[in-house]
């Protein structure tokens, strides 16, 4: 089974998607991190004939143009927000990783009435205070694999991938929108924590235990502003769950999924 | 052709052993490595060699603005050039520039230069600058905001300078109740306006728009490179409709003049090699962070990156026209080839570069001053020159 690839115009601007299990239920909403959405796609296919998947390219990634109105992590948020209402999605599963992990934060202090639950791997969007972070965008690209992924093996072997010229041009447009909504304040919004206790719904907040942009003492910051939130951590994992131990992410998000 | 001394004022005294451990002096260098008592005596050298291009005859003198490096110690040109003010009576003062997006509150700049016009008696050249990429690293602003930033803190400024005041600024970036500033500039409607570039397409535009028609200054670039970007100003105000003089075409360059050819590569060469290898150096994410330039720039630039990030010897700089250097009969034949060449008004030497010392700085100045500067206004056509090539 393959993913579908679709578009809806959100605010004006056409968000590409991809869909896999369209008359299944429940829905399972999926928000990349800045890399893209294409390197999660064979974690999420794990779900194939369980779950309704959606997996958008946020607004400025990907295949989805970046709007004249995408100028924060606000405008992301809400236009993820649109993006559900105009699908109707309802008792969604929403589950972002880095990026997406922060904007699935800022859109369900705004409004979690359409969430069963949320799952937020490795996810940006609280001050680090003295907790020393990465700098995504001082490491070149190469660094950039190198220190996401725990493993050295893994990270030769996805340095050895051929890169098509849709695939690198897709890659720069990506570090692009990273660093529009991200630069400044350095991937966090001041103000989110002071809301995040209007999260309500089931929170699971998985972290790489090796995770080296955003260390692991930054997810128990997280968990402990997050009211009855659970935190897995994941032993031998990097900043990227999905792609270095997609099985054991796909079982955590399986049963935290059938449990809610 | 006019003449303006512009000066980097490097922290010349970088233990370079100890800075070798860094990919660069830009940004992650650590500042345990600024010796104040060593810093104090470089800020007052660089002053001095600055007053004395006035009593040698230079038009201008220029400063610049660039932060958390040892390649350029001035992160305010505010400070140097209001120390320059008082010190001198009839050098044009050119800050090359000011780093407006950078600024959360520009309208601070709108005034300090108004300070330094009227303190001056209208001797500014005031300079609107981006930043180069590295800014963007050491202030925190946000890169992909840059261009917009630049364009309306610029707006701002002219606004306050030429409406008047008090009136409301409600922009994307930049929200003021009341913009009123105290002084307005000495010159009206106010002082001119140089835009130093590295050659970004869409700066030269900018620059030639008949709205603006500002000088554009290309800084320390191969001679094709100079040559390409002017000629694209030159084209670019044709298209508009208008003819470019010399005089708003600038170029900014390294020279060093001594006795004969062989003294002058001997006696620069270690110094130009720290100034281009060690102090210019950074990775090309600290170059060109992720919206800085355009997608379509940014493929173009990254192709050319060798050429940003490779070291290169005095040699190559010098047979590429980066680096004039050689006796007073070698740089003035370089010069006035490049003058009959491109027609440039302005020329910005850079008389100090890297770790060059106080005695060759000076004698360099006066040997410049001296042997280069008079037969290349007699070349040029003195005063007149922009206007006859016109």
């Amino acid at each position: 089974m393959d993913f579908i690839s679709r578009e809806l115009v959100v605010a004006g601007s056409p968000v590409h998607y991809r869909e896999l299990g369209a008359d299944l239920r429940p829905t399972l909403l999926f928000l990349h991190g800045a890399g893209g959405a294409e390197s999660a796609l064979p974690f999420l296919q794990r779900f194939a004939g369980q779950l309704r998947i959606i997996v958008p390219d946020l607004p400025g990634f990907g295949r989805s143009p970046d709007p004249a109105w995408l100028d924060n992590i606000h405008d992301a948020a809400y236009a993820c927000l649109d993006f559900i209402e105009s699908l109707d999605l309802r008792d969604l599963h929403l589950v972002g990783t880095s990026l997406g992990g922060w904007i699935a934060l800022e859109l369900a202090v705004r409004n979690a009435s359409r969430l069963a639950s949320l799952t937020v791997i490795g996810a940006a969007g609280i001050r680090p205070g003295q907790i020393p972070t990465g700098d995504l965008f001082m490491w070149s690209p190469e660094e950039r694999v190198r220190r996401l992924v725990a493993d050295p093996a893994l990270a030769e072997r996805i340095l050895a991938l051929p890169q098509t010229p849709e695939q690198s041009d897709i890659a720069m447009r990506n570090h692009f929108t990273t660093a529009k909504l991200c630069w400044e304040p350095r991937f966090f919004d001041p103000n989110l924590e002071k809301w995040l206790h209007r999260i309500r719904v089931p929170t699971h907040v998985i972290w790489g235990a090796e995770d080296r942009l955003f260390p692991v003492e930054y997810g128990r910051k997280l968990a402990g502003l997050l009211p009855g939130s659970r935190l897995s951590l994941m032993a031998g994992c990097g900043h990227l769950p999905q792609v270095e131990h997609p099985d054991r992410l796909a079982e955590l998000v399986g049963q935290w999924v059938r449990a809610a | 052709m006019k003449f303006t001394l512009f000066h980097l004022m490097p922290y010349a005294d970088l233990d370079l052993d100890a800075a070798a451990a860094y990919p660069t002096a830009w940004v992650l260098t650590p500042n345990h490595l600024y010796d104040p008592k060593k810093g104090a005596k470089l800020y007052n050298r660089y002053l001095d060699e600055l007053e004395l291009g006035e009593a040698l005859g230079f038009d201008g003198l220029a400063v610049n603005e660039h932060h958390q490096t040892a390649y350029g110690i001035m992160p305010s040109p505010i400070v140097t050039a209001s120390a320059l003010a008082r010190r001198t009576k009839t050098a044009k003062i050119a800050i090359l520039g000011s780093a407006i997006p950078l600024r959360d509150h520009p309208l601070t700049l709108a005034e300090e230069h108004a300070m330094i016009d009227n303190i001056t008696e209208g001797r500014l050249i005031t300079g609107f600058v981006r930043g180069i990429g590295a800014e963007y690293h050491a202030w925190g602003s946000n890169p992909a905001f840059s261009h917009e930033r630049f364009h309306e803190a610029h707006d701002m400024i002219i606004a306050a300078w030429t409406r008047p005041g008090p009136f409301r600024w409600s922009g994307k970036h930049y929200h003021f109740e009341y913009v009123n500033p105290w002084p307005r500039p000495y010159q009206q409607p106010h002082p001119p306006i140089w835009v130093p570039s590295q050659g970004s397409s869409e700066t030269i535009e900018w620059a030639a728009h008949p709205d603006r028609k500002y000088t554009y200054l290309q800084t320390f670039s191969p001679l094709k490179a100079v040559r390409r970007y002017l000629e694209q100003y030159r084209e670019a105000a044709a298209r508009y409709g208008w003819t470019a003089s010399d005089d708003k075409l600038g170029w900014a360059i390294p020279i060093y003049v001594a006795g004969s050819d062989e003294a002058a590569r001997r006696e620069a060469k270690p110094h130009f090699e720290v100034f281009r290898n060690r102090l210019l150096r950074m990775p090309i994410e600290m170059l060109l962070p992720p919206g800085y330039s355009s997608l379509e720039s940014m493929k173009g630039i990254a192709k050319a990156k060798a050429q940003i990030t490779g070291d290169i010897t005095l040699e190559t700089a010098v047979d590429m026209g980066m680096f004039f250097c050689g006796s007073a009969a070698t740089v003035r034949e370089q010069i006035g080839a490049a003058w009959r060449d491109m027609r440039v008004g302005h020329l910005l030497a850079m008389l100090q570069f890297g770790t060059l010392p106080a005695e060759l700085t000076e004698r360099n100045m006066r040997l410049f001053a001296g042997e280069v500067m008079p037969w290349l206004r007699q070349l040029s056509g003195g005063e007149g020159g922009a206007a006859r090539a016109a």
